[in-house]
């Protein structure tokens, strides 16, 4: 009895110090930005200020960045969703060796570093187009392989898709395009709305492929790691405090809507 | 491909497969070879393209072996990439299992979240939440200082130590989620089973768990040492000229250097490297691609 109840103190402990590791860097950051201390730190404890936020508020460049990163992030939704639910409509219709095949040659740039896809498209675009390094080109690279990440979202959601709805609707006389429509479509707009959010976020947040394809843009993430090298000031701590809270509210939202929907689900297939 | 056409009709069908070949064709396919014909091409000036001179060549990849400090360069993140995805799976697999298998079922949706969360936030925000920590100046050197364990600040930064430290923050959490999927789905009777038996705990782990958390395994080993080993901002944020790591390598021969042939073949080496510790670990654990990427 006693191995027992000490068995579960250790687990409890492990877990604890689990998640004070996963959040006490975090802490940390956030803590830092509101030292007055020139470097961002937490020791030794100069004072509490708000004065970083202003510091980042002004910051041009900053916004400039920003805008850039949603200009980016806008145009990895508008390629990446759509070809990822290309992708998944014709993979869900195929059988056999076709369907693993492509599917190998979909998800591999999820298996490939990102760096690696940045070089190739760096590559391949001047060579065969004259395109360089830019917007377009940042777009282009995300894309490759955020596209995977739609492909999948939208095969999961397919899996459970009746596809009796659509053959009684074509025994009716709709046509291919009223089906699409109106069946088929609607019954994906949740994939498609939370295949949006994840594509806009790995778009934002991505350094490794863009760093080589972006020329002379800056996004966001980018602007931050220059500025951690050259000009570290606890106005990066005050950005990165937005940006965390922006993160950990659109993470609760998306889970919250997630759960509700498998619940929904559940209720629908118990009914 | 019929059963393609007569679900969507054909303009449908022409749009998916238009969609489909685009995407695998001009963003994935041609790309990647082009890349790897390219590093089989000497670096000439723009007049010379074409010329006699641009002729098939393996001279790129023979400077990995030639240039000594690029190659200590590259075993280096072969085993630090290697140390690092150990460690995550150490660290992961009791956490893994206290989730999927130990707590209680009300608590559980808490616990996920606060897994989840951490996950979403930027690479790179959390990286630079660890040059915080590490910093001469930080928290670690003044609450080691405090106890008494050094007499004097330390320079973590810009080290190896520093950076593998980071890369194990970094890239935890795409080691905890396959291997808490794969230990969910092993039914508790076999444990409670086993137990009944007589079995001990460590037995337990080592004929029952571990053998069924094997796809998790392996998932959560290549997602990590892929993105360690191809990772270029944690080393470019935590360490320094002494500590660099082959990505940055790479981004040197495009951006400084100037010499992209030579940047493309050292990719395709990092590439290989992680195609081939894929399909060792699909091997190892006997996995295949379909239990991967989920």
């Amino acid at each position: 009895m006693t191995a027992a109840r000490l068995r579960r103190l250790l687990t409890g402990a492990y877990l604890v110090l689990f998640f004070c590791y996963l959040f006490l860097p975090l802490g940390i950051m956030a803590a830092a930005t509101f030292n007055s201390s020139r470097f961002p730190t937490v020791t030794p404890w100069m004072g509490f200020t708000l004065g970083w936020f202003q510091a980042l508020w002004e910051d041009q460049r900053m916004w400039a960045a920003l805008g850039t990163s949603l200009i980016v992030g806008a145009g990895v939704i508008a390629l990446a969703v759509p070809l990822g639910l290309a992708a998944a409509l014709l993979l869900d219709r195929l059988h056999s060796r076709a369907k693993t095949f492509l599917y190998a040659l979909m998800v591999s740039p999820l298996l490939t570093p990102g760096v690696i896809v940045g070089i190739s498209t760096l590559v391949f675009w001047r060579e065969w187009f004259g395109v360089s390094g830019g917007l377009f080109l940042t777009v282009v690279a995300q894309s490759s392989f955020i596209a995977a990440y739609a492909m999948l979202l939208f095969s999961a959601r397919l899996e459970r898709f009746d596809p009796v709805l659509e053959e009684a609707a074509l025994d009716l006389g709709a046509s291919h395009g009223q089906v699409f429509r109106r069946i088929t479509l609607p019954y994906l707009m949740p994939a498609i709305l939370s295949a949006a959010l994840l594509a806009f976020l790995q778009s934002f947040e991505n350094y490794n492929t863009t760093l080589f394809v972006r020329g002379l843009d800056t996004t966001l993430t980018v602007y931050i790691a220059t500025k951690v090298r050259t000009g570290l000031t606890p106005a990066v701590n005050a950005l990165s405090l937005v940006l965390i809270a922006l993160t950990i509210l659109g993470a609760v939202v998306y889970e919250a809507l997630r759960r509700r929907e498998a619940r929904r689900q559940a209720g629908s297939a118990v009914a | 491909m019929t059963e393609v056409l007569r679900r969507y009709g054909p303009v449908l069908t022409g749009m998916i497969l238009l969609a489909v070949a685009l995407w695998l064709a001009l963003l994935v396919v041609l790309p990647q070879l082009m890349m790897i014909g390219f590093s089989f091409r000497p670096s000439l000036p723009p007049s010379k393209i074409g010329g006699p001179e641009d002729v098939f060549t393996v001279k790129n990849y023979l400077t990995l072996w030639t240039n000594r400090i690029h190659l200590a360069i590259f075993l280096k993140t072969i085993w630090a990439s290697a140390l690092v995805t150990a460690t995550t799976l150490a660290v992961c697999y009791p956490v893994a299992f206290y989730l999927a298998q130990v707590a209680p079922k009300r608590r559980l949706p808490l616990l996920i979240l606060m897994l989840v969360v951490p996950f979403w936030i930027n690479e790179l925000l959390r990286t630079f939440s660890w040059y915080i920590i590490l910093a001469f100046n930080g928290p670690l050197n003044a609450i080691l200082l405090g106890l008494g364990i050094i007499d004097e600040p330390q320079r973590f930064l810009g080290g190896d130590g520093g950076v593998i430290v980071g890369m194990v923050y970094v890239y935890i959490l795409f080691m905890v989620f396959p291997l808490y999927n794969a230990i969910e789905s092993l039914d508790r009777n076999q444990i409670e089973a086993a137990r009944d038996l007589g079995a001990g705990w460590p037995r337990i782990h080592r004929r029952i768990v571990l053998p069924h958390a094997k796809p998790g395994i392996a998932v959560g080993c290549i997602m990590t040492f892929m993105l360690a080993a191809g990772s270029y901002a944690v080393p470019a944020l935590l360490g320094g000229p002494n500590s660099r790591w082959f990505t940055e390598i790479i981004y040197n021969w495009f951006f400084e250097g100037g010499n992209w042939n030579q940047g493309a073949a050292y990719a395709f080496i990092l590439l290989v490297l992680c195609i081939g510790f894929i399909l060792g670990a699909m091997r190892l654990f006997r996995v295949g691609l379909a239990d991967i990427a989920k």
